[in-house]
């Protein structure tokens, strides 16, 4: 899950973090009326789920209300990489000094957590790490240990950053990794961290994606998934309980397992064709399941033809066989199908299925013949090329 | 040989009395696994189809020998199910619960590390492990798997697991051990530790292995085989068309930063002297080329 900036500091503030006071609109009006209470100047800065944002004219300086005015009015529905904004965050404006870098996140490969901590703050890290890695300073954090105060002023002295800062700086980094681990986070990032010219240590801005599997001890973290950024097709089936990705192509992907779904998406593409989604109905495929599968597919305008891919394992092809036959009763679907069953009562399943073949209904030996055929039933009507 | 677990492995399962402890606990003992007890604390001294249950793995242990653990504890109690294995005093424990937060596995990960360097977990978010014939852990359905080898297999995902043995199995090719390591940021197991134990199993003469975007676990593999591997290697690599920054359903599975992306993972791998299929199918082939020439 990821927050936006103003979810992100709020949530850094909750642990006692300093940040610039601020506050969320939706309007222009809502802007103006924020700045008034805040003061000015202030800065607008467009609430996205993704980067870019300066460079898109999505952060303005406002000296004045009427620039918050003006500001508000151009970024709400700018269009930035294709994220739609339709809130903004009005902050009272820093008087910046410096600006540094701080984040923890998991290294997957030390299997621990990675502290990075640079004074080259505000712009990409990616960039700093290519370009002068050494202005980077690590740490892995075991999480067993935690990590103490006196490890965390080793590592912002081996950062460099000056003296005016360190006092801050190993304050705001301590809290920054309790609210990693104690919000189970994927990833915590202040970019710019900054040092104002009176000598505060000063969040700036807000980058934190939480972890959708511990939604079960952070129950107000419902509010941040209502706030995620999905198409149309992704909210229904997150609605359905089902894993959905919305991708460009004509091809729509049913199959049971997250590794299955992506391989066949990749088939689809490998034979000339392009999937409109990658989805993972998972173990069951009963007809509940296979009948919601289908309503999403069925509802993407972009879909030309659909390729269901099933591999039985404790699942039984008969069951899988059973559970389309009634799906496809229940939803009325409008694209051809092509359905490739394989593994436990597969030859069982293809007997209940070989009954309702048609041209709108398909059955393939293996999964690349079924690709094919799925690939050539989109083409013909017209989805080549999406 | 097989890997980690073979037919005297002793298992107990933690969540036997849950709906999907049981179901799985009880065909893979019509497998032919040694399933000798269940834990559940609020119903010790029942059973479970005669298999009894126990308050704990260590009352588990003393009273059955039980050698491994098989978690089908819901997410939030895996993290205390898993030091409650290795404390009780198994050797193995395979953790088929998805949806375990990162924090968590990251900290019995190394809390296992640390304090019970004995002690294998696999997964978790994995189907186990079968030896086919000999012991299946887990939640793969036994008789796609044919027995006898040459094959070890190690893989991240479950169904294309299961889509691996049938290729072979299709083929006539059978396989010693079959490791599901899970889709998850934190395996218990790697693939390094699976080929390095398949490497130095004498009845293992190859090892098929698939991988999927996100993390460099394969590209870690790939250098691993470059330097410990003697045995030929086929693989595939889910994810080769994701786009970035979605998560293709596993929590492991996402390109970020430009890291992580299949295409680098085939690269690294076939240049590790890997034979790299574009589909399940096609490393199947050349899987059974490989065999051909065993």
């Amino acid at each position: 899950m990821d927050l936006f900036e103003y979810q992100g500091k709020q949530f850094f503030a909750g642990y006692g973090m300093p940040i610039p006071p601020g506050e969320v609109a939706f309007t222009v009006d809502e802007a103006v009326a924020a700045a008034e209470r805040l003061g000015t100047p202030v800065m607008v800065k467009a609430q996205v789920h993704t980067g870019g944002r300066g460079k898109a004219g999505g952060v303005k300086f406002a000296a004045t209300i009427d620039d918050v005015r003006e500001h508000t009015g151009n970024i709400l529905g700018l269009d930035i990489s294709g994220h739609v904004v339709g809130r903004v965050w009005i902050e009272q404006a820093s008087d910046i000094a410096e600006e540094y870098y701080a984040s923890f996140t998991l290294d997957r490969s030390a299997k621990k957590h990675l502290g990075m901590l640079s004074v080259e703050g505000g712009v990409e890290i990616e960039a700093v790490a290519e370009e002068n890695p050494d202005a980077i300073a690590k740490i892995w954090v075991d999480p067993v240990d935690g990590l103490e105060e006196a490890t965390i002023r080793d590592w912002v002295a081996s950062a460099g950053l000056p003296e005016a800062a360190v006092e801050g700086a190993v304050d705001i980094l301590g809290r920054l990794y309790e609210a990693y681990v104690d919000g189970d986070a994927d990833l915590v990032e202040i970019n710019p961290l900054i040092l104002t010219e009176d000598g505060r240590v000063q969040v700036l801005d807000a980058k934190v994606t939480l972890d959708g599997n511990s939604v079960f001890r952070h129950g107000s973290y419902t509010e941040f998934d209502e706030t995620q950024t999905r198409d149309e097709r992704e909210t229904a089936a997150h609605s359905r309980g089902l894993q959905y990705v919305g991708l460009d192509g004509s091809v729509g992907v049913i199959a049971n397992g997250a590794g299955l779904a992506m391989s066949t998406v990749d088939v689809v593409n490998q034979v000339g064709g392009s999937a409109a989604n990658f989805l993972d109905i998972g173990g069951g495929a009963n007809a509940d399941v296979m009948a919601g599968a289908l309503e999403v597919i069925n509802n993407d305008p972009a879909v030309r033809s659909i390729f269901i891919n099933i591999f039985g394992g404790i699942t039984r092809g008969d069951e899988v066989a059973n559970g389309i036959v009634e799906a496809l009763d229940r939803v009325d679907i409008e694209a051809p199908i092509v359905i490739r069953l394989d593994g436990t009562n597969a030859d069982e399943g293809r007997v209940i299925l070989e009954t309702h073949l048609s041209e709108s209904l398909q059955m393939a030996p293996t999964m690349l013949e079924a690709a094919r055929r799925a690939v050539a039933l989109a083409d013909a009507s017209g989805g080549a090329g999406a | 040989m097989s890997i980690f677990v073979d037919e005297t492995t002793k298992v107990v399962y933690q969540g036997l009395t849950g709906s999907q402890g049981r179901y799985y606990g009880l065909l893979n003992r019509d497998y032919g696994t040694n399933v000798v007890a269940g834990t559940n604390p609020r119903k010790a001294g029942t059973d479970v189809d005669g298999v009894p249950v126990f308050a704990t793995v260590g009352d588990a242990v003393e009273a059955t020998g039980a050698t491994a653990s098989c978690i089908f504890i819901p997410a939030p109690g895996v993290h205390d199910a898993v030091i409650e294995a290795a404390e009780g005093g198994v050797e193995f424990i395979v953790a088929v619960t998805e949806g375990v937060p990162a924090h968590d596995e990251a900290r019995f990960y190394n809390r296992l590390k640390r304090d019970f360097p004995g002690v294998r977990l696999l997964g978790p978010n994995c189907p186990g492990i079968i030896s086919p014939g000999r012991c299946n852990i887990g939640i793969t359905a036994g008789h796609i798997a044919l027995p006898g080898g040459p094959v070890g297999i190690v893989s991240r995902s479950g169904t294309l697991t299961y889509q691996a043995l049938y290729e072979l199995k299709e083929k006539g090719i059978g396989c010693t051990t079959c490791v599901g390591i899970g889709g998850d940021p934190v395996p218990g197991t790697s693939f390094i530790d699976c080929l390095e134990a398949f490497e130095a199993d004498p009845e293992t003469k190859a090892v098929m292995m698939i991988g999927e975007i996100g993390g460099t676990a394969e590209e870690e593999a790939a250098a691993f085989i470059r330097d410990h591997v003697t045995k030929p290697v086929s693989a595939y690599v889910a994810g080769v068309t994701a786009p970035p920054g979605k998560k293709m359903g596993h929590a492991g599975a996402i390109v970020s930063g430009g890291k992580g992306t299949a295409d680098a993972k085939m690269e690294a791998l076939s240049e590790a002297g890997v034979r790299v299929g574009l589909n399940p199918t096609e490393a199947g082939e050349l899987m059974a080329e490989i065999v051909a020439t065993l």
